[in-house]
């Protein structure tokens, strides 16, 4: 692009609107700019979106808006979403329906994560790893949470293992291939120098390949966290009583439609919530790698 | 955002201790350092060493029949046109590449990487997740020295490179010049009988190599220790070392041996010198014969 017509545009804005009675274009420029500084208010800009939508929610349910194919007639505004919210963070079975979610989906992500981590080491290290490992992985990982009900409750003896293992298969692909992606980018150069420093063949894993693999396996552990809770409503269809997706589940059948929303909701912010948590463990463990992500 | 790390040539301010230090190479006030070499090693005898690089069909004679003697604490340095195999030969001295023939470091044939044989690159082979303090002390931890002795030690290497005050600094927040300090501190610590520096100013802008290239002359004339020195810069090999060792293109060969017999300590002004323009000569007459044709 020709850099005087940046320039020309440049100047335009940051001109003072000419005087000459023109009063209108000045207000104009100047709610304008106000505009645009509120749009730099990056923060501001983002709680009001979601306020937006929210809005947009509450306009669309209470008018029961029916656009064709999509229609808000059943769907519960935001209002009666908290009023059911407040009635179920005040009702007995709260811990239980929270208690069970939680425990369901860390039993999953920690299978997950040590056989993940260690699957992952074992492929980007050794080529025959690779060939044993992987194209099993491979064919298994297409293969959606949903399908694997049936045959969870048929391998597992109890109900609550087979949710761990839907939990667990949400979490292991995402653990695994970031592993993976981790060791095989590091740099041969940091192995040969430990080596020449005097490690020994474990010290290696140790010391070079596990913090050199660091910040890619954090990445797929907070990506797992997200996808195990991802999972857990599929794995408490299996549930008979606990659970937060058992709770969307049932309030399904139940016809309560506004506290399947509170389902979903609570879903959603304990999920976000453990990534957030696991990223900033995985962060709190590698100052250096913020310090590198901050500079770069 | 402005990085929170002073500019680079900031940086270098700390190297005035080294200026003043080969004034004075005080010895003494850095026991350690000297007291625990052994004397009269670091002898390296290649005999007849061929290297065959990659598999297959694809693979190549990296460097044929090669044989040379390097005596204990000899500064030596291998000069040819790149990809002539200069590197591939420092990586079998090291250990890390399988070589024909025979490779003998004080009369034992080179096996495996060892702590005897130190190697430094060219950068960016720090570990990146610890500080310089744990880089620098990372030999002796290898060596299963207790921490206090370790990190003792290691503070007076980071002082004998001229990094003191950036102990707890990470790798990615100190210069080209700086990492490279570091990185000669790291290999030095362990009294390698030999270290072998693979283009290790390479990176470096002009001036900033020329101190490196002092502080390395400097610190061999406290640390008696073999260095093998792997360049493509003729001033580089000329200024630093007893004996370059000039190498043909591929299959690698010594064909010619140079000994710039400048005294001891050198200055930067040697490199005007008639004698040292003569040397000089000789090399560029050599390596023009030996560069491959260039192609279109």
């Amino acid at each position: 692009m020709d850099p005087s017509i940046l320039t020309v545009a440049a100047a335009k804005e940051t001109q003072p609107a000419p005087s000459r009675g023109h009063g209108r274009r000045a207000g104009w420029m100047a709610w304008f700019r106000w505009v645009a500084w509120l749009m730099r208010q990056h923060y501001l800009v983002r709680i009001a979106s979601v306020a937006g939508v929210i809005g947009l929610w509450q306009l669309a349910a209470q008018h029961h808006v029916d656009l064709g194919v999509i229609t808000f007639a059943n769907v519960p505004a935001p209002t009666e979403v908290v009023a059911a919210g407040w009635d179920f963070l005040h009702s007995a079975k709260l811990a239980h329906h929270i208690g069970n979610s939680l425990f369901r989906v860390f039993a999953g992500f920690g299978a997950a994560g040590v056989l993940g981590i260690g699957m992952g080491i074992a492929i980007g290290r050794w080529r025959w790893a690779a060939d044993v490992l992987l194209p099993p992985l491979e064919l298994l990982r297409p293969i959606p949470g949903v399908a694997w009900i049936p045959l969870a409750i048929l391998m597992f003896p109890s109900s609550e293992l087979s949710m761990i293992f839907i939990t667990f298969l949400g979490a292991l692909f995402p653990i695994l291939l970031n592993t993976i992606h981790g060791v095989d980018g590091l740099d041969r150069r940091l192995e040969v120098a430990a080596r020449s420093l005097g490690a020994s063949h474990w010290a290696v894993y140790r010391e070079v390949i596990l913090p050199g693999a660091g910040p890619s396996i954090v990445t797929g552990l907070a990506i797992g966290m997200g996808t195990s809770w991802f999972c857990l409503v599929t794995a408490e269809m299996i549930a008979g009583q606990y659970g937060i997706g058992y709770y969307t589940w049932e309030s399904y059948s139940l016809q309560r439609y506004a506290d399947i929303v509170v389902g979903m909701v609570a879903i959603g912010a304990f999920g976000m919530a453990s990534s957030v948590l696991v990223k900033q463990v995985g962060l709190a463990l590698m100052p250096w790698y913020r310090l590198r992500t901050r500079q770069g | 955002m402005p990085p929170p790390v002073p500019a680079p040539h900031e940086l270098m301010a700390p190297a005035p201790p080294l200026a003043t230090a080969h004034a004075a190479p005080s010895a003494a006030s850095i026991p350690s350092v000297t007291a625990t070499h052994e004397a009269g090693l670091g002898r390296i005898d290649l005999r007849q060493v061929s290297i065959r690089l990659g598999t297959g069909a694809a693979s190549f004679l990296a460097v044929k029949d090669l044989s040379c003697t390097i005596a204990a604490g000899e500064f030596v340095c291998i000069l040819g046109p790149s990809g002539c195999g200069k590197s591939t030969l420092l990586g079998a001295v090291a250990g890390h590449l399988a070589a024909e023939g025979q490779v003998l470091v004080d009369g034992r044939p080179v096996t495996g990487p060892d702590q005897e044989r130190g190697l430094v690159f060219q950068q960016h082979s720090l570990f990146p997740w610890r500080t310089v303090l744990g880089n620098v002390a990372f030999g002796l931890k290898m060596r299963g020295v207790p921490g206090r002795e370790r990190r003792e030690r290691a503070l007076e290497f980071i002082r004998l490179v001229g990094l003191e005050g950036f102990a707890h600094h990470y790798p990615s927040q100190l210069s080209g010049g700086m990492q490279q300090r570091a990185e000669i501190a790291r290999v030095l610590i362990t009294h390698p009988r030999v270290v072998l520096m693979d283009e290790p100013f390479g990176a470096l802008d002009a001036l900033c190599r020329l101190q490196m290239q002092e502080l390395l002359l400097e610190t061999w004339a406290r640390i008696q220790t073999t260095i093998l020195f792997v360049t493509h810069d003729i001033d580089e090999a000329l200024f630093l070392s007893d004996r370059v060792l000039l190498m043909s293109h591929r299959p690698g060969r010594i064909d010619e041996v140079i000994t710039p017999d400048f005294p001891r300590p050198r200055r930067p002004e040697l490199v005007t010198s008639e004698r040292f323009v003569h040397h000089k000569r000789r090399c560029l007459d050599f390596l023009r014969q030996t560069a491959p044709a260039p192609r279109p």
